[in-house]
């Protein structure tokens, strides 16, 4: 079966064609990080307008690249939610109206369940129960599944997100946007042993992550040890690579403290780590050791598919089609979509309104 | 706002205090209100947020900072946008797309680093509340 991906969430336009859910006939993704780089982030309304620019020539590009001409398409994956509402609204359109022309079933999917299945590509098969670690500039959740398709979230962040705290950091310290893959190489050269901060506990007591605290801890340790943001072109002190370093190591250790705490528990035969904080190399380091302690094969995604891709969706979409889903057309762009699919005992809980604890 | 009473300056000696100060305001809500949050990072708006939502019956552990995404909608008691600004440094307004938001008259508008929008002038008379102290400081709210 030859599944037309389309992705349209965040700030990448991305199409891609793939067979049978494995294998990547092209993968075209545009970025518009330069868009939104003098804002530091991404703009929603810039994001939406430059989809529509740019979603009809990347189709078009995947296609031609994988030498498939459009009437060769079975069906079509577009992203659903969760997302930005302008960007999901032009590629689920751009999507329907394919289908509907084309007279092709299509299917929504989550773009979280997109990232789990970006290591489809380039691992063995995940074998389950597996645990799926997913991390990027605005998820940042730990899920179980017992099998495949099912999801049901074990921890998740209480605040910012994992790829959230980088920008942050990034931006008190001026080392611009996305700060991830420039903290990183800084904490190449730091020693993150230097600056201890904590590792917040849920009072709670479950398994959650809470990255805001963290966070504060930084601006903190800038503001009482005199730290100054680095001049644009300007040098970078031992100082503030201590600091990235230390900082980043307290967010991977955190994020893998849940997943051995649950893993002893839960006993998982797969540990997927995935989404654009995947690309961390420190982040695998630690995972792959991790991994090692539990006898748990990792698997993460090339560089190409930890970023948002369209391959990804195209391989999650190709599982809920073969199991005979199909979207109508009145199918809508969900902004939160949610991707657990397995009831827990939390919900109970909440309509008795139990008293929130912090 | 129902209670003006809730104008006045409070002492938030833990999270746990500001948490209720917002569930307190919540409560308060009819629908329509603006809310604009001053205060450094960590000082606890997202926090308040989540106390104001917990109020209008949201599960809370859905409201997180929107620095990422910008703009969070929540669809409780009253559809309530989140907007967190504190990456926008010009044109905050336009980046989030603010005058479309105010269009929905019954909807709850609460804004994080309310600062950065400089001139703007709202259609409706605004709540103001301002949050100082950092780390495991006690914090001074004062609401207006």
């Amino acid at each position: 079966m030859l599944v037309l991906g389309i992705e349209s969430s965040c700030d990448e336009t991305a199409a891609a064609v793939v067979r049978d859910g494995r294998e990547i006939l092209s993968s075209v993704i545009s970025s518009q990080i330069e868009l939104h780089r003098p804002w530091g982030g991404v703009v929603p309304e810039l994001a939406s307008r430059e989809h529509l620019a740019k979603i009809d020539p990347i189709v078009t590009e995947a296609l031609e690249t994988a030498k498939v001409d459009l009437k060769e398409i079975d069906a079509i994956a577009v992203t659903q939610g969760p997302g930005l509402i302008g960007s999901l609204l032009v590629g689920v359109s751009y999507a329907k109206a394919l289908a509907f022309g084309l007279e092709i079933p299509f299917v929504g999917v989550n773009h979280i369940e997109g990232h789990v299945y970006s290591v489809n590509f380039e691992n063995p098969p995940v074998q389950y129960p597996a645990f799926a670690l997913i991390v990027s500039g605005g998820h940042t959740n730990l899920f179980y599944l017992p099998e495949e398709g099912k999801y049901k979230v074990i921890a998740r962040t209480r605040d910012d997100a994992a790829g959230e705290a980088f920008d942050k950091v990034s931006k008190m310290l001026n080392l611009g946007y996305p700060g991830g893959p420039v903290i990183e190489k800084l904490a190449r050269e730091g020693d993150a042993k230097k600056i201890r901060f904590p590792i917040a506990k849920i009072s709670d007591g479950r398994p959650d992550y809470s990255f805001s605290g963290l966070k504060t801890a930084v601006a903190r340790y800038i503001r009482e040890n005199n730290i100054e943001p680095v001049q644009d072109g300007g040098g970078i002190s031992q100082e503030i690579k201590d600091l990235c370093a230390s900082f980043q190591d307290t967010v991977v250790r955190s994020l893998l403290k849940s997943v051995e705490k649950l893993a002893d528990e839960l006993f998982p035969k797969t540990l997927i780590v995935a989404g654009g904080v995947a690309c961390n190399g420190y982040l695998r380091n630690a995972s792959e050791k991790l991994g090692e302690k539990l006898n748990l094969p990792v698997y993460f995604p090339s560089k190409h598919l930890s970023t948002d891709n369209a391959a990804m969706i195209a391989a999650a979409g190709y599982f809920h089609l073969k199991n005979g889903e199909c979207a109508e057309l009145t199918m809508n762009a969900d902004v939160t979509m949610r991707l657990q699919n397995i009831e827990v005992e939390d919900n109970e809980l909440k309509k008795k309104k139990v008293r929130y604890k912090l | 706002m129902r209670d003006e009473s809730l104008l006045k300056n409070y002492l938030c000696n833990s999270p746990q205090d500001t948490f209720d100060l917002g569930e307190k305001i919540g409560e308060s809500l009819q629908g329509g209100e603006i809310i604009l949050l001053e205060g450094g990072l960590g000082a606890g708006k997202t926090l308040l947020t989540k106390g104001i939502l917990y109020a209008l019956d949201f599960d809370v552990d859905e409201v997180t900072s929107p620095s990422f995404t910008l703009v969070n909608r929540y669809d409780a008691k009253f559809t309530v946008y989140h907007l967190d600004l504190w990456r926008i440094e010009e044109n905050a307004a336009f980046a989030v797309g603010l005058d479309e938001i105010l269009e929905n008259e019954n909807a709850i508008v609460i804004i994080e680093w309310s600062e950065r929008l400089q001139n703007f002038s709202f259609p409706k008379k605004v709540i103001r509340v301002k949050i100082e102290g950092d780390g495991d400081e006690a914090r001074k709210v004062i609401v207006s």
